[in-house]
């Protein structure tokens, strides 16, 4: 009885709002990045302002969400994928050739994947306070040698950043990765669901060192003035991370979604990503970005598995991260 | 018996029930079905099953262990604070998970008030982390459980006690808790079974994943449904086992009379040792509380300005969902009381939203919605919805036993005087009420506040909650903004409950 | 007249048989020890015991089946009479309309009411600030005002004092007779039962005696009832 009230309380409000004028353009995005503090709204509006048309955010997990609605889905555009669930996401078989040249893109890395787009890039790293810690540790040898550190880190079975550190083990240690995150393991404060509880944490001082982005110290010396928060660089070299747009076949508006993914290459939606998405644009020269971002530490080496490793590889790595961290 | 006067009841407690098992069961069925079967049960799932167990197990022991003393203390020691602390016992379960967590750390954690001021190291993280933490939320509520079982001993029996000289703990006190703790255990057992972020977080590692956080691993990357579907079977089982033992094992309750008035007993002892309970809980319970409000206070002034709609929404969505399940918990129980003893199969019905996963519940309705109309646009209504049948086995806890007490005391005269349907309701019915009324509504706005909606599914943006705002905040990397809208959300959770329980009270005649 | 045919009533445990004819405007009391089966007897003329066989019928209406509302009957319980919530003139207005929508006519039916059994002026005091002697006062004005043929006392005003009690009892009993009720009374005090009905029903266990005068069944009483009695 109540359920029929609340779908016929739905069926109205979905009437009311759908009478606007032409179809919107529904972009699938994650939570923070349609938030009022990501770089949603600007580009919403910067785009809109474009293509004299509505852009809709429909936010959450993307991915899960996709593998559920499968060829149904009333996505136009996603965007907030990232290189470690390209595979799965292709294999839903929903998006469509980008067409775009991605040729010039300012990444450490040659791009060329058909279906998705880079937006933003960043490398995983651990972040500490330098007024703290003076010993700055050079690789992970020197992060397990070290007395009296706390880290946080994510789980990689719910986390991006925590998959990024997994993997980012395991390209560099491939099958001592187990026996390196034994021995990290006495070091680890705590393992949490997602990134923002361990950031919490970080910067209410409970732990030394966070696993984060190198680009995280920008938030604290652009926003808050603050140049006390680094990235520990590592000669081992980062593991590296894009986020990606990708374009639905199904879409309904394929001029729309089109014009959308190439504004996403576009300078006015690159420059929008340093200061709202605290990253490196994708296709943004170097001296177009914030001038504290220079101050930031850089890895001299890009690690980085294929889609299809990635997929290979997971599973394995994830049980040996849980034997090692079981113990 | 009285089978005249309860037509009306019938049906709409049938909708009522129709209604949850649709949303517990029904959910589960429709993942279940779109997973094309189920996988097998791993050795990390035993894992996952025997540490979620075993955790619930302890959590629900030391809850009632320091449970006990302080029940005593507060039942025979009038002074002046009591029904403010008693009220302030509340505090705890309406708290978000989140901000709970990250207030714990700040008073037991490496750089918390205690390492800091005593200048020794301590660590919240590990297996008694969890325990300390399921404690904190659930100590208050086994404390007035237990509570009030003490206030229901008649001061007459004290008395006669007395003048026996007969040792009060053996006559009176040790029966009562021999029929209170068993039942006041199992429904904290139940609460911490389905425990998902604090296990994690404080657990320290992933040996502490509890069923509920494997089924949201599950979902997150693997996207493997079967082996949630099965995760979700496994979690409906458990809590029903314990569900069908507590119903077992409950009898018809008092009715929850006032705390307010100590018990009179005529001796007292031990006075030392009651303040020394009273304040410690007082201080475990109030100084995460204090972190909270202390790293919310310096940006509460100039909070961001779009926390506002978020938190005007959330203050929406909440009081929906509270009176949702306040209606659906009216039907549900006047049909129990009206069933008698066969009312306890529905009383199980009530209880299941305690077993089953949220996220399995929001996943197997974004499938059963999906082909026919746009998830999101219905986001507010399910989220509204979704909370409301979760908070139903708290309202009948305290429903149920309150409308037999009304039915026993004046059924016969309101059945004698026809009073049937709307008018019994109104005429008998909901004058008894008013307090666990009041209650409900205060403690369902307040448990759908602080919740993180069903799940990412069904949110849009512009759409968000408060709770999810605060997330959004600290994923930007704004920590301080973020706990100030915490404190914004507690402020919000506790002056709504506030309100309604003081109505209940205030319009309370017994 | 009330007759209770081979009537049969199961409660729990216990059984209870009943055949007896009450003739109309008697004021009669059942009498016996406690758990004889007085209050199931009581609960099944009034309907909140299903018979498992046999009829009640009143004035050749069987009333078996009906709902406790729809019977001829009203009942003074031993407590609880005042839901303590409603105002006085509420609760004598449950008589006449039970979803309380009182007009300008029962108010006055309900002021005159009070009037008759001396508690004018009372229409907005509570429960709770009248007396025990003033509350059974404001039970028997709801019934006189139901004014239903068979009225039914349980244990009445047990809970007042003896001399009160007795005032109460004299003054329902004088009322019911004014308005020609059937009185029915359970009680297990015999001083009650000589002080104001014309007849009594022995009961023990599980079955009833003949409806006897008072004088006769003090008398001799029946089914060795004298033991209980004392006398």
């Amino acid at each position: 009885m109540k359920l029929s009230f609340t779908s016929m309380a739905g069926l109205l409000f979905a009437a009311l709002s759908s009478n606007a004028q032409a179809d919107p353009l529904t972009v699938y995005a994650p939570d923070y990045f349609a938030s009022e503090w990501g770089p949603g709204p600007a580009i919403k509006a910067a785009f809109e302002a474009k293509c004299d048309c509505d852009l809709n955010f429909v936010t959450g997990d993307v991915l899960p969400r996709l593998l559920l609605e499968g060829k149904r889905t009333k996505a136009d555009v996603v965007i907030g994928l990232n290189t470690d669930v390209t595979h799965r996401a292709r294999e839903t078989g929903i998006f469509a050739n980008h067409g775009l040249n991605t040729d010039n893109l300012t990444m450490p890395i040659e791009w060329n994947d058909p279906d998705f787009i880079p937006f933003n890039w960043s490398y995983f790293a651990f972040i500490y306070d330098n007024q703290k810690i003076k010993n700055v540790p050079q690789n992970f040898e020197d992060l397990i040698a070290m007395d009296d550190i706390k880290i946080v880190i994510q789980d990689p079975r719910s986390s991006v950043t925590g998959l990024g550190l997994l993997l980012w083990i395991k390209s560099i240690y491939g099958d001592g990765a187990e026996q390196v995150w034994q021995r990290l393991s006495p070091k680890i404060l705590t393992v949490t669901q997602g990134w923002t509880e361990s950031y919490g944490m970080f910067t209410d001082g409970e732990a030394d060192m966070v696993l984060s982005f190198t680009t995280s110290p920008a938030y604290h010396l652009i926003a808050e003035d603050d140049d006390t928060k680094s990235a520990a660089i590592f000669d081992e070299g980062h593991y590296f991370m894009a986020e990606l747009a990708g374009k639905v076949a199904s879409t309904d508006q394929p001029e729309l979604a089109s014009a959308f993914m190439e504004f996403v290459l576009s300078e006015e939606f690159q420059s929008l990503i340093p200061e709202g998405n605290w990253s490196y644009p994708a296709k943004l020269e170097a001296q177009k970005l914030p001038e504290k971002f220079n101050l930031l530490g850089t890895p001299q080496k890009t690690l980085l598995y294929s889609p299809e490793e990635v997929q290979q590889i997971r599973k394995e790595a994830v049980s040996e991260w849980l034997s090692a961290l079981s113990q | 018996m009285r089978r005249y006067s309860f037509k009306h009841s019938s049906i709409l407690g049938a909708a009522a029930a129709a209604l949850i098992l649709f949303m517990t069961i029904g959910t589960l069925g429709a993942v279940i079905y779109r997973a094309d079967g189920l996988t097998g049960i791993s050795a990390q799932d035993w894992h996952v099953i025997r540490f979620t167990l075993t955790q619930a197990f302890l959590s629900a022991l030391c809850s009632i262990l320091f449970a006990i003393p302080l029940a005593r203390a507060l039942a025979r020691r009038a002074f002046f604070g009591r029904s403010l602390l008693i009220s302030l016992l509340g505090a705890p379960f309406i708290l978000p998970v989140i901000v709970a967590v990250l207030g714990i750390i700040g008073v037991f954690g490496n750089n918390g008030i205690i390492a800091k001021s005593l200048n020794i190291p301590t660590s919240i993280f590990g297996f008694h982390g969890i325990i300390v933490a399921h404690v904190f939320f659930n100590l208050p509520l086994a404390t007035r459980l237990i509570l009030q079982g003490w206030q229901a001993i008649p001061s007459e029996s004290f008395r006669l006690a007395a003048s026996l000289n007969a040792d009060c703990r053996k006559v009176l006190e040790r029966p009562m808790l021999r029929a209170v703790l068993p039942n006041a255990f199992l429904v904290i057992f139940l609460i911490c079974l389905s425990s998902f972020a604090i296990a994690l977080t404080l657990g320290g590692g992933p040996k502490s994943t509890t069923i509920e956080l494997s089924i949201y691993q599950a979902f997150r990357f693997d996207f493997d449904l079967s082996k949630a579907s099965l995760l979700g079977i496994i979690q409906v089982i458990i809590c029903a086992m314990t569900v069908l033992v507590l119903l077992k094992i409950t009898k018809p309750q008092e009715p929850t009379t006032g705390l307010d008035r100590p018990v009179e007993m005529w001796e007292k002892p031990h006075p030392v040792l009651d303040v020394l309970w009273i304040v410690s809980a007082f201080i475990f319970l109030a100084a995460p509380i204090a972190v909270i409000i202390s790293d919310g206070i310096p940006q509460i002034l100039n909070l961001h300005s779009s926390l506002w709609p978020a938190a005007i929404r959330s203050i929406w969505i909440a009081l929906l969902s509270a009176f949702m399940s306040l209606f659906l918990s009216l039907c549900l129980a006047t049909w129990i009381v009206s069933l008698k003893t066969k009312g306890k199969w529905i009383e199980f019905i009530g209880a299941l939203p305690l077993a089953t996963s949220q996220l399995v519940i929001g996943t197997g309705l974004f499938i059963i919605i999906f082909p026919f109309i746009a998830p999101y646009e219905l986001a507010l209504p399910i989220t509204a919805t979704v909370n409301a049948i979760a908070t139903i086995p708290f309202c009948l806890r305290s429903l149920v036993p309150a409308i037999r007490d009304a039915e026993e005391t004046f059924g016969k005269l309101s059945d004698q005087l026809g009073l049937s349907g709307y008018a019994r309701y109104k005429i008998l019915i909901a004058p008894r009420i008013k307090r666990p009324m009041g209650f409900c509504i205060g403690l369902s706005t307040a448990l759908s506040m602080g919740d993180l909606g069903v799940i990412a599914l069904f949110a849009q943006p512009g759409g968000g909650t408060l709770p999810m705002a605060v997330y959004s905040l600290m994923s930007a990397y704004k920590m301080e903004e973020a706990a100030s809208g915490a404190l914004l959300l507690i402020l919000l959770s506790f002056v709504l409950f506030w309100i309604f329980d003081q109505w209940g009270r205030k319009n309370a005649h017994s | 007249m009330l007759i209770l045919d081979k009537l049969e009533v199961q409660h729990g445990n216990y059984r209870l048989t009943a055949d007896l004819t009450l003739k109309k405007n008697a004021v009669c009391a059942i009498i016996g020890p406690s758990g004889a089966g007085k209050s199931t007897l009581l609960s099944a003329i009034s309907g909140f015991i299903k018979p498992t066989s046999g009829r009640i019928s009143h004035d050749d209406h069987d009333i078996t089946h009906l709902a406790p509302s729809k019977r001829p009957v009203s009942i003074l319980f031993q407590d609880n009479n005042l839901f303590p919530h409603l105002t006085i003139e509420q609760n004598i207005g449950l008589a006449l309309c039970a979803k309380l929508k009182l007009k300008g006519k029962d108010k006055q039916r309900i002021s005159d009411m009070l009037n008759l059994v001396g508690l004018s002026g009372f229409e907005n005091r509570k429960p709770a600030q009248l007396s025990g002697g003033q509350q059974s006062r404001a039970a028997i004005a709801r019934i006189l005002l139901q004014d239903r043929p068979l009225v039914l006392l349980d244990e009445p005003f047990g809970a007042l004092g003896p001399a009160l009690k007795d005032e109460m009892l004299d003054l329902c009993v004088d009322m019911f007779r004014k308005t020609q009720k059937t009185v029915i009374m359970v009680t297990h005090d015999p001083i009650d039962a000589k002080r104001i009905s014309d007849c009594v029903i022995g009961i023990k266990d599980g079955k009833t005696s003949d409806v006897l005068p008072t004088g006769a069944f003090f008398k001799e009483p029946p089914m060795g009832l004298s033991r209980y009695l004392g006398s």
